[in-house]
């Protein structure tokens, strides 16, 4: 049986363990049907050109976790960001970890979407939310919003900020030869609330792993949100992540993804700019190696007028590894005076590597400001000779000059741990060590 | 100290050094100047090591030690220093954790200890001192958004701060107004020992009046046309160049 055969039987299981009076339910129903024509995608397809799904395809996933595998905080730390203190959504093999978590309900909800999504006094949040800016066309969204059960919910009222950053995790321990994740967020801000976000997905064996995650965030007026992934996951394990935001006036969402590592990272961001003065930022620094393969599809749709969208996306590609930037920006006709910004450089520091990069600019309004560009390279042999005549040795002066060239995109960190976290783990990923905290 | 003999090199198969012939001594401060398009800044290109040029002929000893086949940075940490003409910007990298690295790089190479952080602390601030560096601009990006002053006397600051034997300032003076321009002429001249030798590239006698050589070259063409002590500075700032293009065409 192929996996979308074994998928659509499965859904049927599924509902044996899910209240199907819950409207929720319906939206279910509906999703599967869609997944059901649709499939997985293919490459005739262009928005998956240079991206198969086939190898992962002729896996033998299991859909459903078994019983917890406990782990032990002391060996999974190192994927916190332990030097601060955070609320942490923890998940193990797809399964609410309370033991690794730390949730509250003292004035925002940080807690879990299996409670959100059966507990009546979270209906009115569900009613208005779930489902609502994902979207009910694309394949594999669909594929998450039938099995959506667990995963991450988190509500922020009305001038309201958490006392210290969120962290969702998603461990898996290689009970299974090979498990199927589909974790499913909701993220509501309201208005001139604010909150930040750590997400990390991490494999800890050499057992195969596709994560296909769903992610909503709303952002109410004046709203602002910090959305930080870090991809660095085992060899064996691909994620395709599809996060939707749907901002309202004056809110400010920005969302950094550090992608490091991993088989297969498919990165779906879509933003829907439903409002006026609203910024948009998406920043991102890629580092690559053997035959990892990364492809980040982006979307701003800039809906209202007096908004901006910010894209800074640089990528550093060695061995045999491979990556795509498709930067899609739609401008609407009564978007005027939209200022949408779009940046992607890349440095192939082997022969073997390539990247695929395409802006892609739909505009309707007359009266705006839109620049795009695209950059491949190597590295600057006028600045690795400077570096090398100060006494730095080629290796170094290449990994700082490396790390240079992806500085931009982490001046916008706002949490100082995280960016002294992701240096390390720009370092330890170009090979140095550089005697100083970067 | 230095030593270059019969020196040729090529950039592209296109060949810019046609036979250099220089000794600099310990303590000596030579002047090279020369038109545009002389060879002047590959001539300082080749001596730091910059494999984009083909030595074809001749050697550049150090203290004896024949430099072919030694990369940069093995000249970095046998004292060669390039203070160079275009600065490269280093977004992220500031100033002070640049030099930390530079230092405890070469002190590597010489089997030492990193430099305890209380004395590069005091190190930096001495140095800084001397080129009139404030505190405030060592926490800055290396070179980022630096105003073309700022990154010479950043330079002379690397320069300080790494104590090479032999420092080849190229077309320092350029883009400096003349305020600037006696901070970092003090700073060399404070830098300048019985034990270093110093080589200035320039194209103006300028900044001579703030450095003075014992001895200038005229370089024309790939080759020193001309050589004299420090009266020959003034001359071509008179005469230009021409006469000598005519002298050496004869």
């Amino acid at each position: 049986m192929d996996l979308k055969d074994k998928l659509i039987s499965s859904f049927m299981a599924f509902e044996n363990n899910v209240d199907v009076e819950h409207p929720v339910h319906d939206v279910r129903m509906a999703a599967i049907k869609n997944f059901e024509e649709k499939g997985f995608p293919s490459k005739k397809e262009e928005a998956w050109k240079y991206t198969s799904l086939n190898n992962i395809q002729k896996i033998d996933f299991s859909i459903f976790p078994k019983e917890e595998n406990a782990l032990e905080y002391k060996d999974v730390k190192r994927y916190f960001i332990h030097e601060i203190d955070t609320y942490k959504i923890v998940f193990v093999d797809g399964i609410y970890s309370s033991y690794l978590s730390e949730t509250t309900h003292d004035g925002v909800d940080i807690c879990l979407m299996s409670a959100a999504l059966t507990k009546p006094m979270y209906k009115p949040v569900i009613d208005v939310y779930f489902n609502k800016v994902a979207s009910k066309d694309e394949s594999l969204t669909s594929l998450n919003t039938a099995f959506s059960r667990e995963g991450a919910y988190i509500y922020i009222p009305k001038n309201k900020m958490p006392k210290k950053p969120i962290e969702i995790l998603h461990f898996s321990t290689g009970n299974e030869a090979s498990l199927l994740l589909q974790p499913r967020n909701l993220i509501v801000v309201e208005e001139n609330a604010e909150v930040q976000i750590i997400e990390r997905h991490q494999s800890l064996t050499s057992n195969e792993v596709l994560t296909n995650a769903v992610t909503e965030i709303f952002a109410a007026k004046s709203a602002i949100v910090d959305f930080y992934k870090i991809q660095n996951d085992a060899p064996t394990a691909s994620l395709i992540d599809n996060t939707y935001i749907d901002q309202k006036d004056k809110s400010l969402v920005k969302v950094h993804t550090f992608s490091f590592g991993g088989k297969l990272t498919r990165n779906n961001l879509n933003f829907y700019q439903n409002g006026e003065y609203i910024d948009s930022t998406m920043k991102g620094v890629t580092i690559l190696g053997e035959k990892q393969h990364v492809d980040h599809h982006t979307l701003v749709h800039h809906i209202e007028p007096n908004c901006e969208s910010h894209q800074d996306y640089k990528g550093i590609y060695g061995d045999a590894s491979t990556g795509v930037f498709n930067g899609k920006i739609i401008v609407d006709k009564i978007a005027q005076k939209t200022n949408a910004f779009q940046q992607n450089n890349n440095i192939l520091i082997s022969d073997k590597a390539s990247i695929n990069t395409k802006p892609q600019l739909e505009i309707f309004a007359d009266d705006v400001k839109c620049s795009h560009g695209c950059t491949i390279g190597q590295l600057d042999e006028d600045a690795l000779f400077y570096l090398q005549s100060r006494g730095i040795p080629q290796k170094e002066a290449r990994a700082l000059l490396m790390y240079a060239f992806a500085n931009n995109v982490l001046s916008s960190v706002r949490i100082p741990e995280l960016k002294i976290r992701i240096n390390k783990l720009i370092a330890e990923k170009l090979g140095v060590n550089l005697g100083f905290d970067l | 100290m230095l030593k270059i003999n019969d020196l040729h090199a090529n950039v592209d198969d296109k060949e810019i050094l046609k036979g250099i012939n220089l000794e600099v001594k310990a303590g000596e401060v030579h002047a090279i100047m020369g038109p545009n398009g002389s060879g002047k800044s590959t001539l300082a290109s080749v001596i730091a090591g910059n494999e984009n040029f083909e030595v074809t002929q001749g050697s550049i000893e150090l203290s004896g030690e024949d430099l072919e086949d030694v990369s940069p940075e093995e000249r970095a940490h046998k004292g060669v220093f390039l203070s160079f003409q275009y600065p490269v910007e280093i977004p992220g990298v500031s100033v002070t954790n640049f030099m930390k690295t530079a230092i405890n790089e070469s002190r590597k190479a010489k089997g030492l200890e990193d430099m305890p952080a209380k004395d590069m602390l005091k190190l930096i601030r001495e140095k800084s001192e001397l080129l009139e560096i404030d505190r405030k601009f060592l926490s800055r990006s290396l070179n980022e958004g630096f105003s073309g002053g700022e990154k010479k006397r950043n330079e002379i600051f690397q320069m300080a701060m790494l104590e090479p034997k032999v420092a080849i300032l190229d077309e320092t003076d350029s883009g400096l107004d003349i305020d600037a321009l006696r901070i970092v002429a003090s700073g060399v001249n404070k830098l300048k020992s019985k034990d270093n030798a110093v080589i200035l590239i320039t194209h103006y006698q300028r900044l001579l009046e703030y450095i003075v050589p014992d001895y200038v070259h005229v370089l024309h063409n790939g080759k020193i046309v001309k050589s004299g002590g420090k009266e020959l500075a003034l001359e071509l700032e008179e005469k230009g160049y021409d006469w000598l293009k005519q002298e050496t065409a004869v």
